[in-house]
């Protein structure tokens, strides 16, 4: 059954409601919202004087109207202790989205939580301990003491290598410069915390290392870049579902043609043809189908590669363009490294240290080294020669009146999680830099993003480079302590089958230590702990705003606030820094990270006091925040004075782009894109060519896996179910249309294993197991199929083994599995649409 | 149904805004749709009994253009041959649906070789035999539904809508 609301009219919002800047916290794009709040006994009316948009509202309004709202954009919520009205819609002068919202974002409201409509139940209100057997809620002071006493006595006995820390790096919900710097303070500056990882790896590092080191930021463009293009690459990312109202609203109206006149004005004096899309993926994803129609099937090129292989592509294009004469030899001997550096003895299978994998050198020496053909490339691509071509042509072949081609490279995960990910990632700089499509309008070669960045924190040198694989820490019984903050390796990590069974047991251990002293006082609690971790348990401490999965395990459970919920600031994927309002409390008693950040580190400092360590405890101090605007200006705030909430507020939802060139007037001036002057982020100011041959599938185990089974399990977000998840899994919209993870497979795949639209299957390999339910899909290939990553009702991380990259980055891409029947279509999946996801008129 | 020279328009004023959505010409070939009163003291909305068309009027698989609860609220009649959420009539395959996107109001194209309502704005699709499943899309609600009733002459009569109607903030104005 078709999820339906119910809902036949809406309170309208009244003329003097309270407007906030919001930003969508749910993806890197960032759009601009705004929230308005008004009291439960107020309502506009239909008179254009009596509602906030000054319109007519009896009568009907027409398309894109910026007059109305869905009802999942409405809710009762908490602000100031009191019961308010609160619409969240897209705002239409927000540059970023032009007024879009996306399945995800415009269900920010609804996803908020209300003890009135009852919504968002799930969010945690308080903190829990374990205790009696079961978790019970506590006050923020016994909490705190219980973390600090058995966290100070485990780092004071035994090291801070014993405490280990899960924690986000990144900006919107669940980070934010706020929050990055409140939890970067106490285990980077109060400690040195080395055995540290992110939310979405397993190890505390860049996913793109190769970029930086070659000296180019990775986000390097502006989103009106893609506007601007001539030809636009989408490199192993799928920006219709992923980061949806950035192709939208800036891809789509390039490929439509509707940014021409932007181009003349921009750019004048050049050649401004019909622009073109590559997209490279071994999917035929929806945002290939959308590009067809908005450019003309002749405009769009996919090239749906062996997984795994990009890195022969892209050497293959590199070799070709540079062959053909088509890079920017002026560019490459005014900003690039001239001399060629000497290779590693053990080049290309190893550089010159481990934390240092490629070879970082001259443009020649890259050529030199990274000479592919395009017949070869075709071979190990599986991919026709003729299109290879025509890919590099589309990418640099000068216009027809000789103008350079300006050529936007964007990437995500199909290059992060994939196959020796640090040269491939550094393959496609090289054809950005060799093309010179790096600071120049219509250029640039940039992550597409995750979630919106917001990172400062202490310097982080300490951790190292290989960082520490964490998760195999955890598996192979190291560390005692585990701080937790917005992470669920349940659901989101590699070889979790294992990781799984093994944190259960160390987990397990100390809950049973705990309940073995139920009688006892609180020195015989952490006695209790103390004496379990060192037999092995792990004493868990989990922050969040939800009880996932693996914070069911810990033994407290602290509750955190997210956007809205509190003034939080990040940065979007054209570095766009935006403030975003509080305009309701957070549920109960649930406080902003950067706070539960500050008084665990005053419990800290007051344990080991109590242990006689004054000289540590004194490293606690600085944690006197009242709110997360002290702890902003304590961290990005001290480097960077000019950016003040004043400042930002006053900027809306249009902000900034970092980094701030200085202020005008009320205004902070930015920087549309990086290395416009052609000085890049290194020593000398010269970029680097990326020395990197393709050398196979290089991950440890995968070949073997290729080899042994049948189906390649591709895997990634859909448009619905993206970093949203933890709020989704309680969205009854999103839940009756995606009841299980779906696996897209071949309908012959399916029929030779007997297997049905709907059906609940199993994938399975010598890693592990997880459920998903299969959708028909008719462009999938043979063999290959796509399963819904991250999904908490079927985990595709238990299938993918623990083999990494030299740097510790997963590759949860190429996996490979079998797959069988195990139930008829469940009746929570039965009656939903098992139709083609692509449009079609 | 809805001409393809408006997807086109649409397609080319994208994120232009300003395209008239044509409900007068939709309402222009709708029999016998009659005004309800709104009465806004209620607690919902009071829905008018509209005859839409007659069970003769209709084809399989042969989208009919109507309009409810009021000529400004375009929407398509469907007979879809087989039993479906929602479908009224003696053989259970009679579904009506609002033609205005819930995304941002653009008109859905009905295709009919796979019984979906496809959106020109930003690729959304429903399907019209899962009680107007957003497919893939970018709306936050799945396509309003209209209440069908048939009585015994054949006429078809809508009675009420399940989700709210895109560009109202309440489904009766
Ligand atoms: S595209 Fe991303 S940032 Fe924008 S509304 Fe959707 S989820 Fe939010
Ligand atoms: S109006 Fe955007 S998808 Fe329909």
């Amino acid at each position: 059954m078709a999820y339906k609301r119910q809902i036949d009219r809406l309170p309208i919002i009244p003329a003097d409601a309270k407007e906030h800047n919001a930003v969508c916290h749910y993806c890197i794009v960032g759009c601009g919202y705004k929230a308005y709040t008004w009291p439960m006994n107020k309502q506009g009316g239909t008179a254009p004087n009596q509602n906030k948009f000054g319109t007519d509202l009896s009568e009907q309004q027409f398309q894109d109207t910026e007059a109305w709202y869905s009802p999942s954009m409405y809710n009762i919520v908490k602000q100031d202790g009191k019961d308010v009205q609160l619409v969240v819609k897209p705002d239409v002068n927000c540059v970023v989205n032009s007024g879009l919202g996306s399945v995800r974002g415009a269900r920010m409201a609804e996803n908020h939580p209300s003890t009135v409509t009852g919504t968002q139940q799930q969010r945690l209100t308080d903190p829990l301990v374990w205790r009696y057997g079961s978790y019970q809620p506590t006050s923020w002071e016994d909490a705190f003491d219980l973390v600090g006493q058995v966290t100070a006595r485990i780092v004071a006995d035994e090291g801070e290598d014993e405490l280990l820390v899960s924690m986000f790096d990144h900006g919107g919900s669940g980070g934010g410069y706020e929050n990055t710097w409140g939890t970067g303070k106490l285990y980077f500056e109060s400690m040195k915390v080395k055995n540290v990882r992110i939310h979405n790896r397993p190890a505390y590092n860049s996913e793109v290392h190769a970029t930086r080191d070659m000296g180019v930021g990775e986000l390097n463009n502006a989103y009106e870049d893609a506007e601007l293009a001539d030809t636009l690459v989408a490199w192993g990312c799928n920006p219709l579902e992923c980061q949806t109202n950035y192709f939208l609203n800036h891809w789509i109206s390039n490929l439509q043609g509707v940014s021409s006149t932007k181009k003349q004005d921009m750019l004048p004096g050049e050649a401004h043809p019909q622009a073109r899309v590559i997209f490279v993926d071994p999917r035929r994803t929806v945002s290939v189908n959308a590009a067809e129609q908005a450019a003309g099937a002749d405009n769009v090129l996919h090239l749906p590669i062996n997984s795994g292989t990009d890195l022969a592509l892209a050497n293959a294009i590199f070799t070709y363009i540079v062959d053909q004469g088509w890079h920017s030899m002026d560019f490459i001997e005014a900003s690039t490294l001239r001399e060629a550096q000497d290779r590693p003895p053990l080049f290309p299978a190893r550089g010159v240290a481990d934390g240092q994998p490629g070879h970082l050198s001259s443009f020649e020496d890259a050529v030199d080294a990274n000479r592919m053909s395009i017949e070869e490339a075709a071979d190990i691509c599986g991919v026709p020669a003729e299109d290879i071509r025509k890919a590099a042509e589309w990418i640099a072949q000068p216009k027809e009146d000789g103008a350079r081609k300006r050529t936007m490279i964007g990437y995500e995960k199909g290059i992060i999680w994939g196959n020796d990910n640090y040269r491939t990632n550094g393959a496609l700089v090289n054809i950005a830099l060799a093309t010179h499509n790096i600071g120049q309008p219509g250029g640039g070669c940039v992550r597409m993003g995750g979630h919106q960045e917001g990172y400062f924190r202490p310097p982080e040198g300490h951790v190292g480079r290989p960082a520490a694989y964490v998760d195999q820490l955890l598996i192979g019984g190291k560390g005692g302590v585990h701080h937790i903050w917005a992470c669920n390796h349940y659901r989101t990590t590699l070889n979790a089958t294992e990781y799984k069974r093994a944190y259960n047991r160390r987990t397990n251990m100390v809950k049973e230590a705990m309940d073995a002293v139920a009688g006892g006082d609180r020195e015989a609690l952490i006695e209790a702990i103390v004496v379990a971790v060192k037999q092995g348990g792990l004493f868990a401490v989990n922050m969040d705003i939800v009880q996932n999965e693996m914070g069911k395990q810990a033994h407290v459970v602290l509750p955190a606030a997210q956007q809205g919920e509190m003034n939080l600031t990040s940065m979007n994927g054209e570095r766009r820094m935006r403030l975003a309002e509080k305009y309701m409390d957070p549920p109960g008693n649930a406080k902003p990270d950067c706070l539960i950040a500050a008084g665990i580190a005053q419990a800290m400092e007051r344990a080991l006091r109590d242990l006689g360590l004054d000289t540590y405890a004194e490293q606690f101090k600085g944690y006197d925040w009242q709110t997360e605007a002290d702890a902003f200006a304590d961290g990005y705030g001290s480097a960077n004075p000019e950016v003040t909430y004043d400042r930002l507020r006053k900027l809306g939802t249009n902000g900034f782009q970092e980094p701030p060139q200085g202020v005008e007037g009320d205004t902070i001036v930015g920087t549309p894109r990086l290395y416009a002057d052609g000085v890049f982020s290194s020593d000398d100011g010269r970029a680097r060519f990326m020395a990197g041959p393709w050398r196979g599938q290089v991950t440890p185990g995968k070949a073997v896996e290729m080899d042994r089974y049948p189906f390649f399990i591709n895997n990634g977000r859909s448009n619905l179910n993206w970093q949203n998840w933890f709020l989704d899994q309680d969205n009854d919209f999103v839940l009756d249309r995606w009841p299980y993870p779906f696996i897209e497979m071949n309908p012959e795949d399916m029929a030779e294993r007997g297997i049905t639209a709907g059906d609940l299957v199993e994938v399975f390999n010598s890693n592990g197991a997880a459920q998903a339910m299969a959708y028909p899909t008719d462009t999938a290939k043979r063999g290959q199929t796509f399963m819904l990553f991250g999904s908490p009702r079927g985990t595709q991380g238990n299938v993918v083994n623990e083999g990494v990259n030299e740097l510790v980055i997963p590759v949860y891409k190429q996996t490979w599995a079998d797959i069988r029947k195990i139930s008829d279509t469940p009746m929570v999946a039965q009656g939903i649409s098992f139709k083609s996801k692509e449009f079609k008129l | 149904m809805k001409c393809n020279k408006l997807v086109d328009a649409g397609r080319r004023q994208f994120l232009r805004g300003g395209l008239m959505a044509s409900a007068g010409a939709a309402a222009a070939t709708v029999a016998g749709t009659s005004e309800a009163e709104a009465k806004p003291a209620l607690a919902r909305v009071d829905y008018p009994a509209n005859r839409l068309a007659n069970m003769a009027d209709l084809a399989v698989n042969e989208p009919m253009d109507v309009a409810y609860p009021d000529a400004d609220s375009p929407g398509v009649l469907l007979k879809l041959g087989e039993a479906v959420e929602g479908g009224a009539g003696p053989d259970g395959d009679i579904v009506a649906f609002s033609v205005l996107c819930p995304h941002k109001g653009w008109f859905l194209n009905y295709n009919a070789d796979d019984r979906t309502l496809n959106c020109p704005g930003h690729y959304s699709r429903f399907d019209a035999e899962a009680g107007g499943q957003q497919v893939w899309g970018h709306a936050t609600h799945n396509l309003p539904q209209f209440v069908l009733r048939v009585d015994d002459s054949g006429d078809i009569y809508a009675e009420g809508v399940d989700e709210l109607i895109y560009g109202r903030l309440s489904n009766t104005l």
